[in-house]
C-alpha cells in the first residue's frame, strides 16, 4: 500500500489511471450491451407478471407517467401503447428517461430481462396495442433486396442509405442502426418511439418489416467491401479524409523531398 | 573518321548503335538543344511549390483510372434487373449505369480499387488546386507577369469542379440522383428561361433517360481536353514566366536560386509522382470511397439523410441549406408575369459563388489598381508583410469555409450533440460576420507578426537566459541572428499608401479619390522593416549595459 501512495505522482500514474478507468468503463458496457442483446422468447404474460410489472411501474415510472400509467403534463399516458413500445424503451435503456430533452438516449438498460418483460405485461394489461413480434418475423430470413428497397422508400431519409443515422430538427436526430437487435427494430417500426412515425401493417406489412430487418442485418454483416468505411457518412467524411490524411500525408512528402536544402 | 564524311556533314559519328539511333533522331527533331535549354531551367526549391504537382500527378492518375473505367462502364438509362454478386440488390431494378458501376465494384477484377483511385484522385485533385491558389495568392504570387497565369489556374479550378460534378452523377446511385436533383431545381430557379434549360439537359422531364449519357460525354471527353489544354497554357506561361522564389539572400526579380531541372528537378518530380499514386493507392485499397451500393439504384423519391455533394460542390450545397425559406412574414418567392421567381434558390446557389469566382478572377488587378504597383515580381511575399491581403485572403477563405461547414451541418448536430437549427442559426450569423473577425484577426496577427519580426530584427533572439549584472540588474541575453535569418526579417518592401494624384488635365477625379482611399485603407497600417541606422542605433543602446559589466558583454555578444 506504500508503495502504491509513493508512486502515485509517477508521471505514468495519470495514464494508467486513465487506463484502468476505460478498461472499466469499456468491460461494464460489453457487459451491459450483452444483457441488452438477449432477447425475450415468450410474448405471453402470466396474470403474476403483470402483477409484478404493476409494483416496478408504480416504483420506477409513475412518477411522471402517472399511476395506472395514465399520464401527466411530463409524459404520455401509456393506455394503448402496447407491449411492444415497452420493450422497445426499457430493453434499449431510453426509458427510465434520463433527463427532459428532445430525444431520450439509448444507455444500459436499467432493467433486466424479465423485469421488462413484467413491465411489458403491466402496460398490455391497460390497453390493446402493438405486442411483442413473433420470432419468425425476426428470423433475417427474408428478401434483403426487397427489404433494401422499403428501406430507402421509407427509413432512409431519416436514418441515411446506410443506417449510418442523420439529424433532425432542434436536436432531434434518428440513431445509427448497426447493432440494434431485429426486435428492438421491428418494435420501433410499430411503436414508433421517440420521434419515429408509427409504421402500421397496413403501411409497411410484417412480412415487409421482415425484409427490412434482414436487409439491415445483412448489411451489416456485409461489412464494407471497399476498406474502411468512414463512418458510411458519405462525401463529408469523405472530404474531412483527402484534405487531412491524403493531403497531410502528401505534405509530409513535399517537405521530406525539398528538406536536404533551404 | 568514315570515308563517307564530307566538309558539310557533321563530324561526329556515335560509337554504339544506341547512340547512332539517338543522333539520327536529334538531328532530325532537335531534341537535345530543348533538352539543353529546358534540363537547365532552374527551380527554387520549397515544399509549397509542389502543389500544381501534386495537382498535375492526380490528373494523370485519373486520366489513367477513368481509362480502365471506360472499359466497362456503360452509361445508358435503359432499366434492367440487377445480376451481380452483390446479394442486397439482387433483382432490384435499375439502370444500366448503375448496373455497370456495380460490376465494376464487385465483378470486374480490380474494378472496385480502380473506381476508389479514381474518385480519391478526383478528390485531391481539386484539393490540391485549392492549396495551390491559397498558396498563390498569400504570397503574391499572381502579381505582374503571372495575372493571367492566375486566371487560367482559376478557369482550371472551375474545370476539375465540373470534372468532378460530372462524374459524381455518372453512377446514377442514389446519392448522384440526389444530387442532380438539386442541380435541376436550381437550373430551373434561373428566371423565364430555367425551365427549358433543364428540359433541354434532361430531354425532357427530370431525370429523363439521356442525362446520364450527355454527362458521361462531357465527363471523358470535353471538359478533360478543356483540363488538359489549360494545363498546357499553364505550364507554358510557367516556364515563360519563370518559377517565383520566397526571398532570402542573393535572391532578386532578376534571378532564380535552386536547382536545374535536370537531373535533380526530373528525379524529384518522377519520383514524387510515384508518391502521390502510391499515396491514392493505399487510400483506394484501404479506405472505402463512395459506397454506391450503400444508397441503391436512383429513384426520384427516396432522399437518403446526409446527401451531400464531394467537397468542392460543398460550398453551395452549403448556401442553398443556410438560406432561410421566410424571415418572419417576408417570403422570397414571387409569381411576375406567369414567371415563378424563387430567390431563396436563385440567389444561394448562384450569389455567393458568382462573388468568390469574380472577386478572385478580378484580384491580381484590383490590388494592382489599388497599389499602381506595374513592376515585375518573382520574389514571393511573406504573407505577413502584406498584412491587408493576407486578411482579405482569410476574410475570403473563412466565408468559404462557413459555407463548406453548412453543407455539413446535420452531421456536426448529430456528432456533437447540438441542434441543427442552433448550427445553421451560428452558421448564418458567423456568414455574415465570419469574414470581418477573420479580416480584423488576421490583419491584427500579420502586423504582430512583423513587429515580432522587427523586434527580433532589432534586439536579436530571446536566448531564456537571465543574468545578473554586477550593480544588480537582471537583463535577458539576447542572441543576434545568423545573416541568412536577418535577412528575411529586413528585406521586404513596405509600400506606404499614396495619395490621390491629378490626371493629364489637372483633375483628381472620383475614381482616383476611391482608389486613394482604398490605398489608405490597404497599406496605412504598415509595421516597417528595420532601417540599418535603427539596427545600428539598436545595437549602440545595447552596448551601454555591457559597458558597465564588462565581463558579461562577451557571452551578450552585442
Amino acid at each position: 500500500m506504500k508503495a502504491l501512495s509513493q508512486k502515485r505522482r509517477h508521471p505514468l500514474a495519470a495514464i494508467a489511471l486513465l487506463l484502468l478507468g476505460l478498461l472499466v468503463t469499456g468491460g461494464l458496457y460489453a457487459v451491459a450491451t450483452t444483457v441488452n442483446q438477449a432477447k425475450a422468447s415468450t410474448t405471453s404474460f402470466s396474470s403474476s407478471d403483470v402483477e409484478e410489472g404493476g409494483k416496478l411501474f408504480a416504483a420506477n415510472c409513475a412518477t411522471c407517467h402517472g399511476m395506472g400509467a395514465s399520464g401527466s403534463k411530463d409524459a404520455p399516458s401509456l393506455v394503448g401503447v402496447g407491449a411492444a413500445a415497452v420493450d422497445f424503451q426499457v430493453g434499449t435503456g431510453r426509458m427510465p428517461m434520463q433527463m427532459n430533452g428532445p430525444q431520450a438516449y439509448q444507455k444500459p438498460a436499467q432493467f433486466n430481462d424479465e423485469q421488462t418483460h413484467q413491465l411489458a405485461a403491466y402496460v398490455a394489461s391497460l390497453g390493446a396495442g402493438p405486442a411483442i413480434p413473433e420470432e419468425s418475423l425476426l428470423d433475417e430470413k427474408g428478401d434483403a433486396a426487397a427489404g433494401g428497397e422499403l428501406f430507402r422508400t421509407n427509413c432512409a431519409m431519416c436514418h441515411n442509405a446506410a443506417a449510418a443515422g442523420g439529424a433532425l430538427t432542434r436536436g432531434k436526430f434518428a440513431p445509427a442502426l448497426a447493432g440494434v437487435s431485429g426486435k428492438h427494430i421491428y418494435e420501433a417500426m410499430v411503436s414508433g418511439p421517440q420521434n419515429m412515425p408509427v409504421f402500421s401493417d397496413a403501411n409497411v406489412s410484417p412480412e415487409g418489416k421482415r425484409d427490412i430487418i434482414t436487409f439491415l442485418k445483412q448489411i451489416e454483416t456485409n461489412g464494407s467491401p471497399g476498406g474502411a468505411d468512414l463512418g458510411a457518412l458519405g462525401p463529408v467524411s469523405e472530404g474531412l479524409f483527402v484534405w487531412i490524411a491524403g493531403l497531410g500525408v502528401i505534405i509530409a512528402f513535399t517537405i521530406w523531398l525539398t528538406s536536404r536544402t533551404s | 573518321m568514315s570515308a563517307a564524311s564530307t566538309a558539310e556533314a557533321p563530324a561526329f559519328v556515335a560509337k554504339t548503335k544506341t547512340g547512332r539511333i539517338t543522333d539520327f533522331v536529334d538531328q532530325r527533331v532537335g531534341g537535345s538543344g530543348i533538352l539543353r535549354e529546358f534540363g537547365r531551367k532552374v527551380f527554387p526549391d520549397h515544399w509549397s511549390f509542389m502543389f500544381g504537382e501534386v495537382a498535375l500527378y492526380s490528373f494523370v492518375i485519373l486520366l489513367l483510372s477513368g481509362t480502365f473505367l471506360t472499359f466497362f462502364f456503360d452509361p445508358s438509362m435503359a432499366e434492367t434487373h440487377y445480376d451481380g454478386s452483390y446479394l442486397p440488390l439482387k433483382n432490384v431494378e435499375m439502370s444500366v449505369a448503375y448496373s455497370s458501376s456495380l460490376n465494376i465494384s464487385f465483378d470486374v477484377r480490380g474494378g472496385l480499387f480502380m473506381r476508389q483511385v479514381h474518385h480519391w484522385a478526383a478528390l485531391l485533385f481539386v484539393a490540391s488546386i485549392g492549396v495551390h491558389m491559397l498558396r498563390v495568392f498569400f504570397t503574391g504570387a499572381f502579381r505582374k507577369p503571372r495575372e493571367m497565369n492566375w486566371v487560367v489556374g482559376g478557369v482550371l479550378l472551375i474545370l476539375a469542379m465540373a470534372a468532378g460534378f460530372t462524374g459524381y452523377s455518372l453512377p446514377d446511385d442514389l446519392l448522384s440522383g440526389n444530387g442532380l436533383r438539386i442541380i435541376d431545381g436550381v437550373i430551373k430557379a434561373i428566371p423565364v428561361v430555367g425551365t427549358y434549360i433543364s428540359f433541354f439537359l434532361f430531354g425532357g422531364e427530370f431525370p429523363g433517360t439521356a442525362i446520364i449519357g450527355r454527362l458521361y460525354m462531357l465527363h471523358i471527353l470535353l471538359v478533360p481536353a478543356l483540363i488538359l489544354l489549360m494545363i498546357v497554357l499553364h505550364l507554358f506561361m510557367v516556364v515563360v514566366h519563370k518559377h517565383t522564389q520566397y526571398p532570402g539572400p542573393g535572391r532578386n526579380d532578376g534571378n532564380v536560386v535552386g536547382y536545374p531541372l535536370g537531373p535533380v528537378y526530373a528525379a524529384k518530380a518522377g519520383g514524387f509522382f510515384f508518391i502521390v499514386f502510391g499515396v491514392l493507392a493505399l487510400m483506394a485499397g484501404f479506405f472505402t470511397i463512395n459506397p454506391i451500393w450503400n444508397y441503391g439504384p436512383y429513384d426520384p423519391s427516396p432522399v437518403s439523410a446526409g446527401t451531400q455533394p464531394d467537397w468542392y460542390i460543398g460550398f453551395v450545397d452549403g448556401a442553398l441549406r443556410l438560406m432561410p425559406g421566410v424571415i418572419g412574414d417576408f417570403h422570397f418567392e414571387y409569381i411576375i408575369f406567369g414567371h415563378v421567381l424563387t430567390l431563396n434558390v436563385l440567389l444561394p446557389a448562384l450569389v455567393p459563388a458568382g462573388i468568390i469566382f469574380t472577386v478572385l478572377f478580378m484580384y491580381p488587378w484590383i490590388e494592382r489598381w489599388i497599389t499602381k504597383d506595374d513592376r515585375e515580381h518573382h520574389v514571393l511575399d511573406r504573407p505577413r508583410n502584406a498584412p491587408t491581403r493576407t486578411a482579405i485572403g482569410v476574410a475570403g477563405f473563412t466565408w468559404y469555409c462557413v459555407m463548406w461547414a453548412a453543407a455539413g451541418s446535420d452531421l456536426i448536430a448529430t456528432h456533437f450533440h447540438v441542434s441543427l437549427n442552433d448550427v445553421t442559426y451560428w452558421l448564418r450569423t458567423l456568414f455574415f460576420i465570419g469574414p470581418v473577425i477573420a479580416f480584423t484577426v488576421t490583419k491584427r496577427v500579420a502586423l504582430a507578426l512583423q513587429r515580432k519580426d522587427r523586434e527580433i530584427a532589432l534586439h536579436g533572439r530571446e536566448t531564456g537566459r537571465i543574468v545578473r549584472l554586477p550593480h544588480g540588474e537582471f537583463i535577458e541575453v539576447h542572441a543576434p541572428l545568423d545573416e541568412y535569418k536577418h535577412y528575411k526579417l529586413v528585406g521586404f518592401e513596405s509600400p506606404v499608401p499614396l495619395p490621390a494624384v491629378p490626371n493629364d488635365h489637372g483633375i483628381v477625379t472620383r475614381k482616383e479619390k476611391r482608389r486613394a482611399w482604398l490605398s489608405r485603407w490597404f497599406f496605412e497600417d504598415r509595421v516597417a522593416p528595420a532601417t540599418p541606422a535603427e539596427l545600428e542605433a539598436a545595437h549602440g543602446h545595447h552596448a551601454q549595459p555591457a559597458v558597465e559589466a564588462r565581463e558579461e558583454s562577451k557571452s551578450l555578444s552585442h
